[in-house]
């Protein structure tokens, strides 16, 4: 990077260096412009309202500091919200990468239709919640396909209640969220260097001992970001749990009491608090991962650990 | 990916990969995978059918089929005005996102200086973040400037996770790019704004499409911060979409999928276009094995 700083050295002594050779120089401080307008940008519009809203969820229209942050806390239907969020997330995003993991490692080699099946999983992307939540009211509803065929099969006498409660929330998250798991994992696993895994079998290592030996400690690191990226997308869960949950009692999720609270009953006071804890929590979640993450393995995994 | 390239040692059998379906665990995997599959093209299907049924309860199959919803959805809805602020949002987004994002990834690809660990965080925050959460303090302050409301609104909103994940898929593209061709070409004489222009812009091309054509689906999908940020007149597909489920009024629910399934194929062109130019699994972590 500062081979255009050593290239001055070459000048002859008591010479000046030529004009081309000092601009070249102050090029290197002229490329941090670039960085201007994205910090600046980021500055105004993620800092400065994270800090306002910061600053907007101490002021509550009547009470102390701390009064938004002590209501939500002793108030149980406030409260819960988190209990409810957490218990949709984890499980969401557990799912998603433990389901990633075996298909990831059988998919890493090459072979036919890899690129066509990494392909089709990119499809739920598109879809976007409402035709999820449409697809998993008229596919898995009362009188969706799912109910039809096992009532008909006579497997089960009921239909089975699986959306406008926990379950449809948790469908969609898995929907939309597995791919993007597995996509992640994948290209983890890919970055591992085969041959560590050909030594081992050189050696004679089965594919299990593999696995748990080789593999899985040097996949650890993209697990954890993994997990991580997957729990921020189920966390924030807010339109799903309207459209399949129940999203005044069973998936009353943190979301949807932030903006219940800034855009339904206008405090924007309680709102941004309830984005503050939202978001406290998130990061202490992630923390977390990341921390029991450094106890393991740490070294090159041949991809961006 | 390039793994087949390495000459295996003999005692390893060469791998031609094809699925295994001779192992337990090789049927266990692909039979999940399979049911995925089919559980998402069942779901698909509904809706579709949906779209085009006259009256669907009940039964297997819709008892007849039209395609009046289209129409109808398209009246009702004013779609086409809906697409024409949808349309002119993404392109907002995506003109300014590479313009402020491109030249950021570059500084943080090419230079090591004291600082660039807090950069580099600030840059990850509003990616790592949920957009509710952000989304909520930033409708506030947007609605305090009284840009709430209005498309510059939304577009601004759009912008904040958008600019630092331009910035996240650039910086591999511009470090694969030799810094001898930049170093050469000063040499030569060339100012930054000429290597930009005549030297890494061609060389970056791929890279920038793909980006551009990633926040394109990210903003055209983008719920949550539109949600917060729109009103009547600056709404995009996905805030009418989610207004026609959730909003006051009652409506056919033919009409709702005629436009999810608008919605979802415009999405998919868009996805597939993306495609041509990344490979999935490189977006997040490029591979090492080369």
């Amino acid at each position: 990077m500062t081979a255009a700083t050593g290239t001055v050295a070459e000048t002859p002594a008591g010479k000046r260096p030529s004009l081309r050779h000092r601009l070249a120089d102050r090029g290197v401080d002229r490329v941090l412009l670039l960085l201007v307008p994205g910090v600046v940008f980021l500055g105004l519009l993620f800092v400065y309202p994270f800090l306002y809203g910061l600053q907007l969820s101490l002021l509550p229209a009547s009470g102390g500091l701390f009064d938004n942050y002590q209501t939500f806390f002793s108030d149980s239907y406030l409260r819960d919200t988190i209990w409810t969020t957490l218990s949709l997330g984890v499980p969401a995003a557990l799912f998603n990468v433990l389901a990633s993991v075996p298909i990831a490692y059988r998919m890493r080699g090459r072979f036919r239709f890899k690129r066509t099946i990494t392909t089709l999983l990119v499809v739920p992307i598109a879809l976007g919640t409402v035709l999820t939540a449409d697809g998993l009211i008229e596919l898995v509803g009362p009188a969706g396909w799912l109910n039809k065929l096992l009532v008909d099969f006579k497997v089960i006498n009921e239909p089975l209640v699986l959306i406008h409660n926990y379950w449809g929330v948790l469908f969609s998250l898995i929907i939309t969220g597995f791919p993007f798991a597995f996509l992640l994992v994948l290209s983890y696993l890919s970055g591992i260097d085969p041959n560590l895994e050909r030594a081992a079998a050189v050696m004679g290592a089965g594919w299990w001992e593999r696995f748990r030996r080789i593999t899985f400690p040097l996949l650890v690191p993209g697990l954890a970001i993994t997990f991580c990226l997957s729990f921020v997308l189920a966390f924030s869960v807010f339109p799903s749990a309207n459209l399949v949950g129940d999203p005044a009692g069973e998936t009353r999720v943190i979301s949807i009491a932030a903006y219940h609270a800034a855009f339904e009953q206008f405090d924007y006071s309680m709102g941004s608090a309830i984005s503050m804890i939202m978001g406290a929590i998130m990061l202490g979640i992630i923390a977390l991962v990341l921390g029991w993450r450094s106890t393991m393995f740490r070294g090159a995994t041949g991809g961006k650990g | 990916m390039t793994a087949a390239n390495i000459p295996a040692p003999s005692i390893v059998r060469p791998r031609r990969r094809i699925p295994q379906f001779s192992s337990v665990g090789g049927v266990i995997v692909w039979g999940l995978v399979g049911l995925f599959f089919l559980f998402l093209f069942a779901l698909i299907a509904t809706v579709v059918l949906d779209s085009f049924a006259t009256t669907w309860f009940g039964s297997w199959l819709p008892d007849d089929y039209t395609n009046h919803w289209y129409g109808d959805a398209w009246a009702e809805f004013n779609l086409s005005e809906v697409l024409l602020v949808t349309a002119q949002v993404a392109i907002a987004v995506v003109a300014i996102a590479t313009l402020i994002g491109v030249p950021a990834a570059y500084a943080l690809a090419r230079r090591n200086f004291p600082g660039k660990r807090v950069i580099t965080v600030l840059f990850l925050l509003p990616i790592l973040i949920p957009p509710i959460t952000y989304g909520i303090p930033l409708a506030t302050v947007l609605y305090k400037l009284q840009l709430a409301g209005s498309i510059q609104g939304v577009i601004l909103a759009n912008l904040v996770p958008t600019v630092p994940f331009v910035v996240l898929v650039m910086i591999p593209f511009i470090e694969q790019i030799d810094p001898k061709i930049e170093a050469a070409a000063r040499m030569c004489g060339a100012s930054t704004t000429t290597i930009f222009m005549r030297v890494l812009g061609p060389l970056l091309i791929p890279g920038i499409l793909a980006a551009g054509v990633l926040v394109l689906v990210r903003t055209v999908g983008m719920f949550e911060l539109t949600f917060l940020t729109s009103g009547p007149s600056s709404s995009t597909i996905v805030v009418v979409l989610y207004g026609a489920v959730f909003g006051a009024g009652i409506r056919a629910p033919q009409e709702v999928d005629a436009m999810a399934v608008l919605y979802t194929a415009s999405m998919l062109v868009m996805l597939i276009i993306a495609l041509r130019f990344v490979n999935p699994t490189q977006l997040v972590t490029r591979v090492g094995t080369d």
